[in-house]
């Protein structure tokens, strides 16, 4: 629970409680930390310290989203974010899958991606976006490619790791029972392999509400990141707030679908 | 429907660290049709090493094995194998690990679920054929391995330590187990193992091997009846007469 890419996939997780008590702990961090803002936010505007406007309390930056919501505006940017996410995502899924488990499978394979995939990993995605915008314009086709581009890497190599480390005594198993390749490979090594590549999909799913934002600041129209680039335009914090909060919440929302359908389909994993 | 396994001058040498240590050295043996047959040694000498190129997991460096006349060139279903380490499907239940084999060959699923409760029933598994490996104990897994095995109909059943990680009680159930088994089955087994103690309760021969590197000591015949009992006189003669010879090849070796 100490690396990076722990923190990103799981978030700061303490010893499991019984699931009532959990609940209402966390109710009551939520709602301190509300309070808290408030106080905050309330002291700014009774003491002067500094235009109130940098700070907005949680009743504006909420009444705010409410209102975004009502007018039906806000839900125009939610699609268009939730859309690029899911077609650049699965994208990126489908080609991390499609390359990774070839890979993982045939060192010839391996050793065709490796050299490329080890030259553009360590670059940070970000520093790639302006070259996606000059290639594929503003538009969408930029915006969903950058996020393929940058959830491909995690997902791809968390497939090629989880098809390497499929127990060799499991192929033994089902060799002797009478499988044979194209049955040890569907068989065995995918659902043997199903946990590891769930991790990576997860790490995928983090990454491209990571991503999305900040290429909505750059020429969109539409989008949550548009919303907080255009509160920062024109001086809107609670807007800026607003956003930031339901891109959090959608992030909540797609970890917690992940980590239910891995749920389902790694139950066996569970004594 | 069970087959006779030949072993012809086998050899196998490993590369280790860019020196050849020889692991086995010619190695010919008949395993008769409906034999239970243990290939009994100290740790490295061998045995395993010998079960994995009948298995097909290995190729000999010289050599070959025949089943039924046809030479082995890999893995194939005729020749079922029990690991030490249970090796179960661990995302299949309990019931469909033992299906696995007649699934692959394409049995229809509606008897695919009678073998499967069938071989279930031989080992007593019954009721927990909807769990999951991960919810069963060591021996229980261990009986769903076997029955996985014998679900397949192999002719020949490859047993390797399988019982090595079990506590004693188990240990001596699981042995019972078997034996019944194999009077029912009368399948060819090849059951590697270094207590002598099992050796003598399952085997109809007993194979003692030399270490390292390992080549045939001696062949024990065991003229005990089917159903052993591990207290009669005759049993622990046996006992003792492989101690012997074994202890010798132990002190040999610390020489």
């Amino acid at each position: 629970m100490s690396t990076v890419t722990d923190l990103v996939q799981w978030g700061l997780r303490g010893a499991s409680l019984p699931r009532r008590r959990a609940l209402a702990l966390r109710l009551g961090v939520v709602l301190a930390f509300l309070a808290l803002w408030s106080l905050a936010s309330g002291l700014v505007v009774l003491l002067g310290l500094f235009n109130p406007i940098f700070l907005a309390g949680p009743w504006l930056v909420l009444g705010k989203v409410w209102e975004l919501a009502l007018s039906g505006e806000l839900w125009g940017h939610l699609g268009a974010t939730l859309e690029r996410v899911a077609v650049g995502f699965t994208t990126g899924a489908l080609l991390a899958l499609a390359l990774g488990l070839p890979a993982g499978q045939w060192r010839a394979v391996r050793n065709l991606l490796e050299p490329i995939v080890e030259i553009l990993r360590p670059i940070p995605p970000l520093a790639m976006l302006p070259l996606f915008i000059v290639w594929a314009g503003i538009g969408e086709t930029s915006k969903v490619a950058f996020i393929t581009y940058a959830t491909f890497f995690p997902m791809f190599l968390s497939t090629v790791h989880a098809v390497q480390q499929v127990d060799p005594l499991l192929l033994r198993a089902a060799a002797s029972l009478g499988a044979r390749r194209p049955q040890l490979f569907f068989r065995v090594v995918l659902p043997a392999a199903l946990p590891e590549i769930l991790t990576g999909i997860r790490l995928g799913v983090a990454l491209s509400f990571f991503v999305i934002v900040i290429s909505e600041f750059i020429g969109a129209e539409q989008g949550l990141g548009y919303l907080i680039n255009d509160g920062r335009n024109f001086f809107l914090v609670p807007q800026m707030l607003g956003a930031a909060i339901v891109l959090g919440l959608l992030g909540y929302a797609g970890n917690a679908l992940v980590v239910r359908l891995g749920r389902h389909w790694l139950r066996w994993e569970r004594p | 429907m069970s087959a006779r396994v030949q072993l012809e001058g086998l050899h196998k040498t490993f590369g280790v660290d860019g020196h050849a240590a020889p692991a086995l050295s010619d190695v010919s043996l008949e395993v008769h049709a409906g034999e239970l047959l243990c290939l009994l040694g100290p740790s490295g000498c061998g045995k395993s090493t010998l079960l994995n190129i009948v298995a097909g997991f290995l190729p000999p460096t010289r050599g070959r094995v025949l089943v039924d006349g046809a030479p082995v060139t890999g893995p194939g279903p005729e020749r079922g194998v029990v690991f030490q380490e249970y090796v179960l499907f661990p995302w299949l239940t309990v019931a469909q690990n033992v299906e696995f084999g007649p699934r692959l060959q394409g049995a229809p699923a509606e008897r695919c679920r009678a073998i499967a409760a069938r071989y279930l029933h031989m080992v007593g598994l019954s009721e927990h054929a909807a769990k999951f490996p991960v919810q069963l104990s060591g021996g229980m897994k261990q009986r769903v391995a076997i029955a996985r095995a014998l679900a397949n109909s192999p002719s020949i059943v490859l047993m390797d330590e399988p019982f090595g990680a079990l506590d004693a009680q188990t240990r001596e159930v699981l042995q019972e187990e078997l034996s019944r088994i194999q009077r029912v089955e009368h399948k060819t087994i090849i059951f590697v193992t270094h207590s002598i103690r099992e050796a003598v309760y399952l085997a109809d021969r007993v194979v003692v091997l030399n270490r390292a590197p390992g080549r045939i000591k001696e062949i024990f015949t065991i003229k005990l009846p089917e159903a052993r009992d591990r207290f009669a006189p005759e049993f622990t003669r046996y006992e003792s007469e492989i101690t012997r010879l074994v202890k010798e090849e132990v002190a040999r070796v610390h020489e």
